[in-house]
């Protein structure tokens, strides 16, 4: 957690630049292992993508390139919906 | 209407002569809903609109709440923005009010002060500007027609100013000032816009290139510091006003402080008081003065920020200092008489507070000489609370 | 598939709305916002109404927004977008703003914020004929502060406010046609739509973003946690919304109806009521009565709004 900022160093009003944040990853709310995508099944039809409540499917132009872990929820609905079964959840690496 | 109505004066109410202030400032959004006594000043500027005096876009909007609902987004997208409202309408747009001095949106809004309900009451009170005094943003009351006059062309320069960024109220006495004409001098058109300049806006929402987040969210870790930040940009909105008045003198030759001093020079009693009654007031100091009385007025015009300092290098060593408040807080402390006895802890001068007024009771002159000499009630002429010498 | 193509191209590289919020485990909202923004391919400023969409997204001092975004309060965001929408005209008028396409104006709120308290800054920013589209993620309950029943809730619905028990069956009102409601501002477009009917949602959207005046969408879409359903089981929840009829998917252009998904085989609305917590309270005991009047009032709709797709615009 970064460190908390003064009052003085604080934007005008309290906006915020996303450019100047990082967000909080979300990772660490999965419960039922982490979603795993098969390249091989994968017919890129993008329906995991627009999905994804976390925006967590990561896209190199228009073709699947990866799920974002540090953001995935684990909610599952990508898996449900790709009509190639090309994603499944597979369990967490052991600590 | 317009070319004649400069360097001399013309008869105007205190309505009339906002809205030629803003006709002047030519703003570019005002977001509007009526109440009495605001009314002439947006229908006398809704006029003007129709007329082609000014090229602006007038949102009449469906409440006071959307007024500044839509205020605020305006100003938040680069308009220089004003809007008007009285009592009922500030009080429901309350909340707004303070959303708009956290978000730093420069919106100048016009009071016409009325009671606030209840009961329903159109007349001349302070209670409404009282019910956000809190909100963080700056309010300045006018005397007369002219005072309004002047703090509204004065108002865009404090209230974008960057070190301040905050919502500014000219406020000015229902129907006293906003519906009794009065003699106005205006400023030549050219001479307004020339003082107001253009609303340096740095940022704007309609700036995809460079998009901000407005409104957060904030847990306790950063909620107080947001606030704080806020506090700062109020305060500094002092320095902000005296160096826009100096600049307003020259142009104009007229002073508009956040105080006035009047006949304070060797005096021991000393009334406090906001808005118009300021005038009454300054006839009975003029009439005890003849009979020998030390008397004065410190007439505020700032309410927020309110001017302590001021305050305390004026009247410190005071024997007696006495404020009059148009509002009342029941069961405590009335508004401005709290914020002088705070300003003067410490010190030795004691401070009497009177309420008067509210729902446009008149204040007489024969009252104001009461208080002076000692014996008034706390409540200024309520039927049932005579003095008991 | 193209369509989603086409949005992914029309983010340029950069996605609306991030990762790293804090909405739900499979909320349905997100795929709203995402189809929406990624539709319209211009400019946009997005004004959010107080509610699960806007607190999780912009706890300070991060953000989940990569466009123009404000906050205000919870029912005024209408009121907040018309004077965007006034700031644009009047820049626009003075020559004060780049050259280029017209900043698009986009209002998410949720069903408290869009049925009940946000209900009179909406209709005034409607009458008014702003150019603005206002998106209702329409969840059916104060989802954000604990699913508290709102104007949107079904009939029957079990919620913190309106929950079942010895003596009730929940929600005892029938909800609000709230896009009724926008229709009779006689604004040229209004559209009932559902989230994971994305294809359709988009198509609306592009419609609407062309509207030369204010546009409204009514976007029904899952709270699994409101709802009471696993948060992967979103289009199978809303595919029986759509295909009992509970809510129908249709557009109004200028006043004219138009069905845009008529179902196939229209199912009872058991298939709906069964997939959600929130409604199992009917199907169980004596309600039987309850579900056909729940059935009555769906198909007297439909049959109604069939009908008006029919005649001619009045």
């Amino acid at each position: 957690m970064a460190e908390l900022k003064r009052w003085d160093q604080l934007s005008r009003g309290g906006t915020v630049a996303p450019a100047d944040v990082a967000q909080p990853t979300t990772g660490d709310w999965r419960t039922s292992g982490k979603p795993t995508l098969d390249y091989g099944r994968c017919v890129n039809c993008l329906l995991c993508w627009i999905y994804c409540p976390d925006s967590a499917i990561v896209l190199d132009g228009t073709t699947l390139s990866g799920i974002d872990h540090d953001y995935c929820k684990g909610c599952e609905l990508c898996v449900e919906v790709c009509p190639t079964g090309a994603i499944a959840m597979v369990a967490e690496e052991a600590l | 209407m317009t070319a004649t109505l400069q360097e001399h004066p013309v008869l105007l109410t205190g309505g009339e002569a906002v809205a030629h202030a803003m006709r002047q400032l030519d703003p570019d959004v005002v977001p509007v809903y009526p109440i009495t006594p605001q009314t002439p000043i947006i229908q006398t500027f809704s006029k003007m609109a129709a007329d082609g005096e000014a090229n602006t876009v007038i949102v009449n909007v469906e409440s006071e709440h959307s007024a500044m609902s839509a205020a605020i987004g305006s100003a938040l997208a680069g308009a220089r923005t004003i809007t008007a409202t009285s009592s009922q309408g500030l009080a429901l747009m309350a909340e707004v009010v303070y959303i708009a001095a956290s978000m730093r949106a420069p919106v100048v809004m016009a009071v016409g002060n009325r009671a606030l309900s209840g009961p329903i009451n159109i007349h001349c009170d302070h209670s409404d500007s009282m019910l956000v005094r809190d909100s963080g943003v700056v309010q300045l009351f006018a005397e007369n027609a002219q005072e309004a006059y002047d703090l509204m062309v004065m108002a865009p320069r404090i209230a974008e100013h960057p070190d301040v960024s905050l919502p500014v109220f000219v406020c000015q006495d229902g129907f006293t000032i906003t519906h009794a004409a009065e003699p106005v001098t205006l400023l030549p058109d050219e001479a307004v816009r020339a003082f107001a300049g253009a609303y340096p806006a740095d940022r704007s929402v309609l700036d995809a290139g460079h998009p901000l987040t407005h409104g957060p969210f904030a847990m306790p870790d950063y909620y107080f510091e947001l606030r704080r930040q806020q506090t700062a940009a109020l305060l500094a909105a002092h320095d902000v006003h005296v160096d826009v008045s100096v600049e307003f003198e020259r142009l104009s030759g007229r002073c508009l402080a956040p105080y006035e001093a009047y006949r304070l020079d060797a005096a021991e009693r000393a009334i406090v008081v906001l808005g118009s009654s300021a005038g009454t007031v300054k006839d009975v100091v003029d009439a005890l003065r003849a009979d020998g009385e030390h008397v004065g007025l410190l007439k505020i015009r700032s309410f927020r920020p309110f001017p302590a300092e001021a305050l305390r290098h004026l009247l410190g060593d005071l024997h007696e200092v006495i404020v009059l408040d148009r509002a009342d807080s029941p069961g405590g402390a009335p508004p401005l008489g709290a914020d002088v006895a705070f300003a003067l802890h410490g010190y030795a001068t004691p401070v009497r507070s009177h309420v008067y007024g509210l729902g446009g009771r008149d204040l007489h002159p024969e009252a104001v000489r009461d208080v002076f000499l000692g014996c008034a009630p706390h409540y200024l002429g309520v039927r049932g609370d005579e003095c008991l010498v | 598939m193209s369509r989603l193509k086409t949005l992914v191209r029309n983010q340029h590289g950069v996605q609306p709305l991030r990762g790293g919020h804090a909405l739900c485990q499979g909320c349905g909202i997100p795929m709203v916002v995402r189809t929406v923004l990624s539709t319209i391919d211009r400019p946009t400023v997005v004004v959010n109404a107080t509610g699960c969409l806007e607190v999780a997204t912009t706890r300070f001092p991060t953000t989940a927004w990569n466009v123009p975004w404000l906050h205000v309060a919870f029912e005024n965001a209408a009121a907040v977008a018309s004077g965007v929408d006034a700031a644009q005209q009047a820049l626009r008028r003075r020559h004060a703003l780049p050259a280029g396409e017209e900043v698009a104006v986009v209002v998410f709120a949720g069903d408290g914020g869009t049925y009940d308290i946000g209900l009179q800054a909406l209709s005034g920013a409607l009458e008014r004929g702003h150019r603005f589209l206002f998106v209702c993620y329409d969840n059916e309950a104060y989802m954000n502060t604990g699913v508290q029943r709102s104007g949107a809730t079904p009939f029957g619905a079990s919620t913190t406010t309106s929950p079942s028990g010895l003596e009730s069956f929940g929600k005892a009102q029938q909800r609000k046609d709230m896009t009724a409601i926008a229709v009779a501002h006689h604004v040229p477009y209004v559209a009932q739509a559902a989230s994971t009917f994305w294809d359709d949602l988009s198509r609306k959207v592009e419609r609407a973003a062309a509207a030369d005046g204010p546009a409204f969408l009514n976007v029904l879409t899952d709270c699994p946690l409101g709802w009471g359903h696993e948060p992967r089981l979103s289009a199978r929840v809303l595919n029986a919304a759509v295909d009992t009829r509970f809510w129908p998917l249709y557009e109004v252009v200028d006043g004219k109806y138009r069905l845009t998904y008529r179902p196939q085989k229209p199912e009872p609305i058991e298939n709906w009521l069964g997939l959600q917590a929130r409604f199992a309270h009917l199907l169980a005991g004596d309600n039987g009565r309850l579900v056909e009047d729940i059935q009555r009032v769906v198909d007297a709709d439909w049959d109604d709004l069939v009908a008006r797709c029919a005649s001619p615009r009045p």
